[in-house]
Formats: structure tokens, sequence, C-alpha cells
């Protein structure tokens, strides 16, 4: 009874598809938190992962967050906000750095890493598609990346959308 | 009153809901989830979540910086 009342549920279920075209820390945030939000709410949900977006499917992650060109990005510290001359940006070292200091911060934060928001995807069914022609593009290795990955392309990503409530594009 | 308790204190959106999300699965109809959070936003989410979701929010609470939810397992 409680079965069949499940798969009801989802047959009604709300659909969403998110293009992920970003693979920097700060963009990978806003498509995996609702992404698993949506779907701890009931939602269907679809991940396109493509151009620098796949590398977000990477077993190992390694994301980097960058001040250079981003005058919107002020850390807090010590109770001020410190944000960098796009200058300072481009000495080597300085995104290692910046991603260090977001990292601790993240910790520090509570908020959930990168790593543990795409498992709690791949445990709620979220559909994760890696782009067929960036792997091509970009001599991606099918293997290095996270075995939940189904391939696709355009047309996947289409079928999905067009029956979906809401499509979002990051 | 409760059934279960999940304590979500120091977690930052969107884990309070995720977590939420998973203890309601393993729960009965019927029987009521306490979530203990110290996120500001959860207040606005639970709602959000449960109206959405059709579980009921009971009650919520505040006790200090501790926000207290009380959540019937609907469906």
């Amino acid at each position: 009874m409680a079965e069949a009342k499940g798969a009801e549920a989802l047959k009604n279920a709300k659909k969403m598809t998110i293009i992920c075209t970003k693979g920097s820390l700060d963009w990978a945030y806003p498509p995996f938190i609702l992404a698993t939000t949506a779907a701890a709410m009931d939602v269907d949900v679809t991940m396109f992962f493509t151009f620098y977006g796949l590398v977000l499917l990477n077993k190992e992650l390694n994301l980097k967050v960058t001040p250079l060109g981003n005058p919107a990005m002020a850390m807090p510290v010590g109770g001020m906000h410190m944000s960098m001359p796009n200058m300072v940006g481009m000495i080597p070292g300085v995104t290692d750095m910046a991603s260090v200091m977001m990292k601790n911060l993240i910790k520090k934060k509570g908020v959930a890493s990168i790593e543990d928001l795409r498992e709690a995807a791949a445990l709620s069914d979220v559909r994760m598609i890696g782009c067929q022609m960036t792997l091509d593009l970009f001599e991606m290795n099918k293997d290095d990346m996270i075995d939940e990955m189904e391939i696709g392309g355009a047309a996947t990503w289409m079928e999905s959308a067009l029956e979906s409530d809401i499509n979002l594009y990051m | 009153m409760a059934d279960e308790t999940l304590d979500a204190k120091g977690l930052n959106c969107p884990l309070p809901i995720l977590k939420a999300k998973k203890a309601l699965t393993g729960m009965e109809n019927g029987q009521i989830l306490e979530v203990l959070s110290t996120d500001p936003g959860s207040v606005a989410d639970f709602g959000a979540f449960c109206r959405t979701t059709g579980n009921d929010l009971i009650e919520h609470d505040k006790d200090g910086e501790v926000y207290r939810f009380l959540i019937k397992r609907i469906a």
C-alpha cells in the first residue's frame, strides 16, 4: 500500500532540469543545492553537465575560486570584509590561497562540501548526465568520472526539459 | 511527544532540509520528527518544505539560538 502510494507520488512528481556549465567552487554550489533540495521535496531532477561544468563529475574534485574579475568576492576576515584587487588575483598562488580560505569558511559555517552534496544527489536519484561532446572536446576520460554519470547530449536534455516544470541554466 | 529527534544544529542550508527528508523517509506516517536547527533560514525553509511535500508542520518555536520544528509525517 505504502509502496503503491510512493509510485503514484513519483508519477505525479514535478520535474526540473539544471544545465551546469561552470566548474569553479562558487559556481558548483547553486546547482547542487537546488538539485538536492528539490529532490528532498519530491521533485524529479535531471542535471546536465557541459563544458567547464563537466569537471563537477570528476571522481576527485579539486575545485577552486578566483577573485579575478569578481569584485563582489569579499571574504570575512577578522570582523572585516576583504576584497582583492584584480592585480593581486593575478599573482601565482593567489587562486589557491583564496580557494583554501573559502573551503575553511565553508567548513566553519556548517556548509556542506560539494562532494557531500553530490553524494546526496546520487542517493536521492538525481539524474546526472555528462555531455559526450565535452568529454571528446576536452579529452576527458569516462573512467575518471563518478559511476552515477550517464552519458548524453543536447537531445537527451531536451527530452527531459520538454516534460519539466522548471529548467535552469547555470 | 516526538518519535525521533534530528539534531541539525550548526548545519547550514540545505543540510537541515536534506537530513529531515532522510529522517522522515525512515519513519511511519503519523509519526513526529523533531528538528533542532541554528540556521535562521530554516524557519522559512521548513514551512516551504512542509507545504510542498504535504507533511504537517505542527509547531515551531525558538529557544535561545535554537529553532525547534515538529513535523508530522504525512507522506
